[in-house]
């Protein structure tokens, strides 16, 4: 469903993605961890095609067509979600506008009808009851003066109502309670567990993947791929750090 | 104020970022011409006003108000068009009185838009609030002189006064002059002002949820401008300044950007 073929990047004039290789099938759960400043927010942002973020060689593919090739927003119509490590504020704009508009933008890209503001409204109370979140909260401005942990479970929220193909989900674990990270498991599992659609988890723990269980887990290191393994080494990682795992 | 014997010109103070080919060439008595409001003691006055402009080269109003003890005045207004335009407001403040203020410029071309305001709280108890927004594409100029005025004897006067802009373009440009005079020492007075550029990461977080940078930058905007236009009561009449703003940004972008 994705493939990533020896891409490097640079931000400025500093390489951080040296020659990253990965595949991610349909109907699979990768879990990329890695140290702090590894690239992999890097990564989620050059797949998401963010203004800044320079792709200097290698190809990603998506479901057949070059991802690189396409502008931001006609990634998100073609089926990539991106769950941000930092959600962005927008005040002056609610939640409802902006997921009205994205939504419809989307469907239109592809074709189909727009949803009317009452057709939305239902589905986004659906997601929201999903996540647990008020439907308040969506009435509010695009996550100003939401809580960490708020702004994560909106994200998941914002996921629900895309219902997009592929997702890559950037630490939406941080800032959760012990509580809202097994909603946010469920959510992930239930919005993003099928045939036809894959996730690509970057966490620092493995609580999260105690509810989303992954089907490979990569280490991420110094703008590369640098280890594979299945479930088990998430929790070797964890148990013994990456200086001794992947070293 | 005094009548001006001759034109203004660019070297006064308050008529420094004014249009100075239109002031060369403009009427005097035109200028001197000031629209006067009286608000009686415990009474509101409201004023909506949208300005865009004709082929002349450019325009000026001028609104002197009194607002007597406890009542109330609220203007808001949105300035556009392809010339200069000037829109001046004088407020007195009595005891206890409100002066709510909320202003628009949306220019492109080489047009300037400005807002000029002095809001003298001659009385104790009175309150101001003043928000301005201005949108700027091509080489056109957005100003905010606001001047306040705190009498002596003008204790637990609440001023409150704020200007952002956002430049569309590299050629485009803001001016802003907050004038505080305060001679009472119980005043809160409150200012700010910030001119930068639309936000990129909150542009790029809607294009990451599938929103086209020409939809995004419109509800961004939208958002903007709204601040200046948030706190007119009746929910119509906001609904009606925000779409005539939205209908301006619609020919600039159709224009230049
Ligand atoms: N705008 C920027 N300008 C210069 N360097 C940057 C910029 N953004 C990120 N970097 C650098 O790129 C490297 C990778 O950052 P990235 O955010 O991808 O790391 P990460 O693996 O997500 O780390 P963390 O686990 O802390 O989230 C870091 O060294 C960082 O300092
Ligand atoms: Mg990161």
């Amino acid at each position: 469903m994705l493939k990533i073929e020896n891409l490097h990047a640079t931000i400025g004039d500093t390489e951080i993605l040296k020659g990253l290789t990965l595949e991610v099938a349909a109907g699979e759960v990768h879990a990329i961890m890695g140290p702090n400043g590894a690239g992999k927010s890097t990564l989620s942002y050059v797949l998401g095609g963010r203004p800044g973020y320079e792709v200097t060689a290698g190809s990603v593919r998506f479901n057949g067509i070059d991802l690189l090739d396409l502008d931001p927003h006609e990634r998100a119509a073609a089926g990539l979600f991106l769950g941000f490590q930092y959600p962005v504020e927008i005040p002056g704009v609610s939640n409802v506008q902006f997921l009205r508009e994205a939504l419809n933008a989307q469907r239109g890209a592809r074709g189909e009808e727009p949803l009317s503001g009452g057709e939305f409204l239902k589905l986004a109370r659906e997601k929201a009851g999903l996540l647990k979140l008020d439907m308040e909260m969506l009435k509010r401005q695009v996550n100003v003066g939401f809580s960490g942990g708020e702004k994560k479970r909106a994200e998941m929220v914002q996921m629900g109502i895309l219902d997009p193909k592929f997702a890559v989900l950037d630490e939406t674990d941080s800032g959760l309670d012990i509580d809202a990270l097994r909603t946010v498991g469920d959510g992930i599992n239930s919005i993003m567990r099928a045939p036809d659609k894959a996730v690509l988890l970057i966490t620092h723990y493995q609580r999260l993947l105690d509810y989303v269980k992954p089907d490979k887990v990569h280490v991420l290191a110094k703008g590369r791929i640098v280890k594979t393994g299945g479930p088990e080494l998430a929790l070797q990682l964890e148990n013994e750090g990456y200086e001794a795992v992947a070293a | 104020m005094t009548e001006l014997a001759t034109l203004p010109t660019n070297r006064d103070e308050d008529w420094r970022y004014s249009d100075g080919a239109f002031l060369a060439k403009a009427d005097l008595d035109a200028i001197n011409h000031w629209r006067t409001l009286e608000v009686p003691a415990g009474e509101t006055r409201r004023e909506q006003l949208t300005q865009s402009g004709s082929a002349n080269s450019g325009s000026t109003d001028r609104l002197r108000v009194h607002v007597g003890r406890d009542a109330r005045f609220e203007g808001f207004y949105l300035l556009s068009g392809s010339q200069y335009q000037r829109m001046e407001v004088e407020v007195t403040l009595e005891e206890g009185a409100h002066f709510e203020f909320g202003g628009v410029t949306i220019g492109g071309g080489a047009s300037i838009q400005e807002f000029v305001t002095r809001v003298i709280h001659a009385h104790p108890g009175a309150t101001s609030n003043q928000v301005v927004r201005a949108v700027q594409s091509g080489m056109s100029t957005g100003n905010f002189l606001g001047r306040i005025e705190v009498a002596r004897d003008a204790q637990k006067t609440d001023a409150a006064q704020n200007f952002r802009a956002i430049l569309l373009e590299k050629g485009a440009s803001a001016n802003t002059k907050p004038e505080l005079e305060i001679f009472a020492d119980d005043v809160l007075c409150a200012h700010g002002a910030a001119i930068g550029q639309l936000d990129e990461q909150a542009s790029y977080y809607m294009a990451a949820r599938g929103i086209p940078p020409q939809i995004a930058r419109k509800l961004l905007i939208q958002a903007f401008i709204g601040d200046a236009f948030e706190n007119i009561v009746d929910d119509a009449q906001r609904e009606e300044m925000l779409d005539k703003a939205l209908h301006e940004l619609g020919d600039l972008s159709g224009g230049s950007a």
